[in-house]
């Protein structure tokens, strides 16, 4: 009893010690958004913007400042640049900031190992494979679809249509892809007239516009990616809990579980571009208190009322992930075995004649 | 549909709703006028208090923001020979010219009622097409596309000028500009010389800075008298720009056409509009010997057609949810923040929020043009300031302007490299208009061949819209094709003066250069990745040589001016205090330069005193504070920040 006391009173000077340590109150936070406004992250960040502002310590103005260029780079590079920072400042990455460091782009300067002490949030999504009904009906087709030339209209081979490009790979199936499409709503776009026969959308796109095609006996889903969690299973996504994922097709078409390097990258990969896409980071060599009060203060927004009411519109039925668990997602993400990594750069330049 | 169309008016009419659109509206004028800012900056002032927003005011503000923009950036464009925005690059072409003979304010009038015709247009076409258009966009496919973009690049031969040959290889220059940076196919960097700034690619923002308002700022320095030259009075002639609008109905009114029509398709971007509505005028006009220096037509065609594009590109937006312009894409963004969802849905289920963002589009439209008559007599008097005045605001303004690009010191530089070279080119009597049709063009072509071939081989030649398409554009061809019946020029030009050193002869050998650095550009590259810009370069180096060895007569206009290497030292001198502003930038960060560029160019340049030189300098360097704090923007920043810690607005 005397011991439990002194425990929640110490808790309870820590607490106050701590509230005083990190204080914001009447400061701006800048929140970097290294893409256009109107994009997915900008709009991620646009949502957390005033909950985040409201949860944290002095309530400050929490702004978003978009910087594009270099397909993310610049600014990440920028952002990596700042040291030991007062909290004043916050970056939002993407699964495209993380694909080219994880493919050693040489305009990435930046290491993700270096913030794996000041990540505060992750945020999931997910994606949808569909294809056209005309020659897919079920599972059962399965040996019509791997049959006949199926084209996939991309927006390049290293973004993250890595990700369906490197699946249909190992589904045997024989996919074209088409690049330089200016992002996934034009693919979509470009399914629906006739122009390709296979295709995938993140999951908020699925379910507003590919939704309607399924409906109306236009398009047919194949499977989701499925979800990597923090212990590096990969599980159903859960805003479609009917459609089976990847591994799951893959094991009932061929018997077998997936494996082989093809495979281990494709996780990591899956990992970095959708099952934690979109990050949050304070500048390395920030205090611990003051990536702490991030870390509570993601806690608290996901736990208010606000939060609860929305997510499922705005995020998708995913939990974000809060607190510490944040650091075992990084790493899961960022981990991928050197041989594993030459495999797909060997896989990419062969099929893609993308040069390293 | 007309009950749903009603009540949405009643509601935006209602309780604050209408106060949020006109608030969309004055913030939408204010953007617009500002050059290099557009829509985009707009929304990103507005984003943070969308969220949680009543959605229809938050459409009416959103709508009346972009449907504005395009109507006030003919300020700067007219006035001062700045694009305001992407979208009204043409309209600088005669509109400047018309403010140079004292005729700003028809020149504006015409401008605004051209633009509330277009805009009332768009938001026409958005109420009956946005139901049906659907099969038009899915028919519109990548091989579509791509012949559209050839029909676009038809009217090169319109608007080259006097020189057909000139034209062509700034076309092609033009191209190969748009194509550096990644290529659709593969994904390589071309052109870029190891640049990680060029990986990105040249903005279209850049090009228009570069290509006009430079080279008229270098200009007026080197006259150093005011904007317009002629003792009219000034303060009338909107009335008469009205009636011009009346006069040339059918102009405005197929511009509309094609600007709305520009916009339903996406994929063709959003800074075509203006020049395929310009070339579609100058080729059907019957007397063309005034276009590009003062014919009022090429006012009104492009701004009714920059107009009519936003309630076309509203179509795919939300239908599709595939923006066809940036500001659309910011749109989109919006829409999503509000828990509007684009797609089917919102259009076959309740039309509700569709007829509302109708109306806010049309009053919007009706507001802002009013507005801005209201303005242009008054602000038409800035043509009446002497030029040592005006200058240093408006390097200020074009370097702040370009910097919002991607706000690095890079695009002031690019900006500064090209303004070099486009004042040369329009000192030198290149078109420069030839050069932009084929910026803007260049990603649409590529990008579509290259899909078209991929989806269906060569077969793609033989799809009725393609054949349809192609027969417009040998039409077209032929429209412009009695431009080539030039009368004779004054200065003759042959093969022989071609290896004398000359400053002009210097400057085609350079283009040339640049041409077959390309071609080897290309070998370094996958063929998917290479082809286009190869392609292009070595038709371009093969036209030449033609013209050169067997056509004397086309080779003749080749340099058709009398421009000498002192003049071209004048102009130096004239783009020095640009140079200056951007060397002192990079040591001491904008504003301490901008500050220094004042105090410099006016002690030089005017007889004023220091006090009248400090109140302006003070007044300007706080208009640009005062709106980079508002708007969230940064400045550029010198060496000295680099190593120094200064506090903001220096930082």
């Amino acid at each position: 009893m005397f011991k439990k006391t002194i425990v929640s009173i110490a808790t309870f000077f820590m607490l106050i010690a701590n509230a005083g340590a990190v204080d914001f109150s009447g400061k701006t936070v800048e929140w970097l958004i290294p893409f256009s406004p109107g994009g997915g992250s900008d709009k991620w960040s646009r949502y957390y913007a005033p909950m985040l502002s409201k949860a944290l310590p002095g309530n400050p103005n929490v702004v978003v400042n978009n910087c594009p260029g270099g397909g993310s780079t610049t600014c990440a590079n920028k952002f990596a640049k700042m040291k030991n920072g007062d909290g004043l400042t916050i970056f939002g990455d993407s699964g495209s900031t993380k694909f080219p460091y994880l493919l050693d782009d040489k305009r990435v300067k930046y290491d993700y190992t270096k913030w794996s002490k000041t990540i505060v949030l992750a945020t999931p999504t997910g994606g949808v494979a569909y294809t056209s009904p005309k020659f897919y009906k079920s599972k059962a087709d399965f040996k019509k679809l791997q049959g006949r030339p199926l084209k996939f209209g991309s927006n390049g081979a290293t973004s993250l249509d890595l990700i369906p490009l490197l699946a249909f790979e190992m589904l045997g199936l024989q996919v074209k892809p088409v690049f330089g499409m200016k992002g996934r709503g034009p693919s979509r776009v470009a399914f629906e007239r006739g122009e390709t026969t296979i295709d995938y959308q993140t999951t908020s796109a699925f379910k507003s516009k590919v939704m309607p095609l399924v409906k109306s006996g236009k398009a047919i889903p194949l499977f989701t990616w499925g979800v990597v969690n923090s212990e590096g299973k990969i599980m159903r996504d859960p805003t479609f809990p009917d459609i089976p994922h990847w591994a799951e097709y893959y094991e009932s078409v061929f018997g077998k579980k997936p494996g082989g390097p093809a495979f281990r990258v494709w996780k990591s990969f899956l990992t970095a571009g959708f099952s934690s896409q979109k990050m949050v980071f304070l500048p390395t060599g920030t205090k611990p208190e003051i990536v702490n009060a991030y870390r509570d203060a993601f806690v608290k927004v996901t736990k208010s009322d606000d939060f609860k009411k929305s997510r499922n519109k705005r995020l998708g039925v995913y939990d974000q992930v809060t607190g510490s668990g944040v650091e075992g997602i990084l790493k899961g993400a960022m981990t991928v075995n050197a041989n594993d990594k030459a495999w797909l750069k060997n896989f990419v330049t062969t099929k893609y004649g993308v040069k390293f | 549909m007309l009950e749903s169309l009603i009540s949405a008016f009643n509601l935006i009419l209602s309780g604050e709703h209408f106060l949020y659109l006109i608030f969309g509206v004055f913030l939408g004028i204010f953007v617009g006028i500002l050059p290099g800012l557009g829509g985009i900056v707009g929304f990103s002032v507005l984003m943070p208090f969308i969220y949680g927003m009543d959605p229809v005011s938050a459409l009416a503000m959103l709508i009346g923001l972009i449907a504005v923009v395009p109507t006030s950036d003919t300020f700067t464009s007219v006035l001062m020979g700045i694009p305001g925005s992407s979208a009204s690059q043409a309209t600088v072409l005669d509109g400047f010219s018309l403010a140079k003979q004292g005729q700003a304010a028809r020149a504006l009038g015409a401008a605004f009622s051209a633009s509330l015709f277009g805009g009332l247009f768009g938001a026409l076409v958005l109420t009956l097409i946005v139901i049906v258009a659907k099969p038009i966009i899915l028919f519109f496919g990548s091989s579509e596309l791509f012949m559209l973009g050839v029909l676009g690049i038809s009217m090169v031969g319109v608007l080259s000028g006097d020189s057909f040959i000139k034209g062509f290889l700034a076309c092609g220059l033009g191209l190969l500009l748009g194509s550096i940076g990644s290529a659709p196919a593969t994904g390589e960097w071309r052109l870029a010389f190891g640049s990680y700034y060029l990986f990105d690619g040249i903005k279209v923002v850049t090009i228009g800075l570069a290509a006009f308002a430079i080279p008229e700022i270098c200009d007026l320095l080197r006259q150093n008298k005011t904007i317009a030259n002629k003792e009219e009075p000034i303060g009338k002639g909107w009335l008469q720009g009205l009636k011009d609008t009346v006069r040339e109905k059918w102009i405005v009114l197929r511009c509309s056409v094609l600007g709305s029509l520009i916009g339903i398709l996406p994929g063709l971007g959003g800074s075509v509009v203006d020049w395929i509505a310009y070339g579609h005028v100058v080729q059907t006009s019957k007397d063309k010997s005034q276009f590009g220096k003062g014919d009022i037509r090429g006012v009104i065609a492009p701004e009714s057609a920059n107009n009519a594009k936003e309630g076309g590109g509203l179509v795919p937006t939300l239908l599709f949810g595939i923006p066809g312009s940036g500001n659309m894409a910011v749109f989109l963004g919006g829409l999503t923040l509000l828990g509007i969802e684009p797609g089917p849905a919102l259009i076959e289920g309740d039309l509700k929020f569709t007829y509302v963002m109708v109306w806010s589009l049309a009053l919007a439209n009706v507001i802002g043009a009013g507005t801005c008559f209201f303005l242009s007599n008054k602000v038409s008097y800035i043509t009446r300031i002497p030029y040592g005045i005006l200058a240093p605001f408006m390097i200020m303004i074009v370097c702040f302007a370009a910097f919002q690009v991607t706000r690095s010191l890079y695009d002031i530089y690019i900006l500064v490299v090209l303004g070099a070279f486009c004042t040369l080119m329009k000192n030198f009597n290149w078109p420069r208009p030839a050069l932009l049709i084929g910026f803007v063009l260049s990603d649409t072509l590529e990008t579509y061949l290259y899909q078209a071939i991929q989806f269906y081989d060569y077969k793609f030649l033989f799809k009725p819209g393609v054949i349809v398409i192609f027969i417009i554009t040998l039409a077209s061809v032929y429209l412009g094709s009695n431009i080539l019946k030039r009368k004779d020029l004054q200065i003759k030009y042959r093969t022989k003066d071609l290896f004398k050193f000359n400053i002009q002869n210097v400057y085609l050998g350079l283009i040339l250069v640049f041409f077959a650095a390309s071609v080897f550009d290309s070998f370094q590259h996958q063929l998917t990745g290479g082809i286009f810009p190869g392609s292009v370069s070595v038709i371009m180096l093969i036209t030449f040589s033609y013209v050169l060895f067997f056509n004397n007569k086309l080779l003749t206009t080749v340099i058709n001016t009398n421009f000498s290497l002192s003049d071209t030292k004048d102009l130096f001198k004239a783009f020095s205090w640009i140079l200056f502003l951007v060397i002192l930038s990079s040591l001491f960060g904008f504003i301490i330069a901008i500050v220094i560029l004042f105090y410099s160019l006016m002690l030089k340049k005017t007889e004023l005193s220091l006090l009248k030189i400090t109140i302006i300098t003070m007044c300007s360097v706080a208009t640009i504070i005062a709106l980079s704090y508002f708007m969230v923007l940064d400045f550029p920043q010198g060496l000295l920040q680099y190593f120094f810690k200064l506090p903001w607005p220096f930082k």
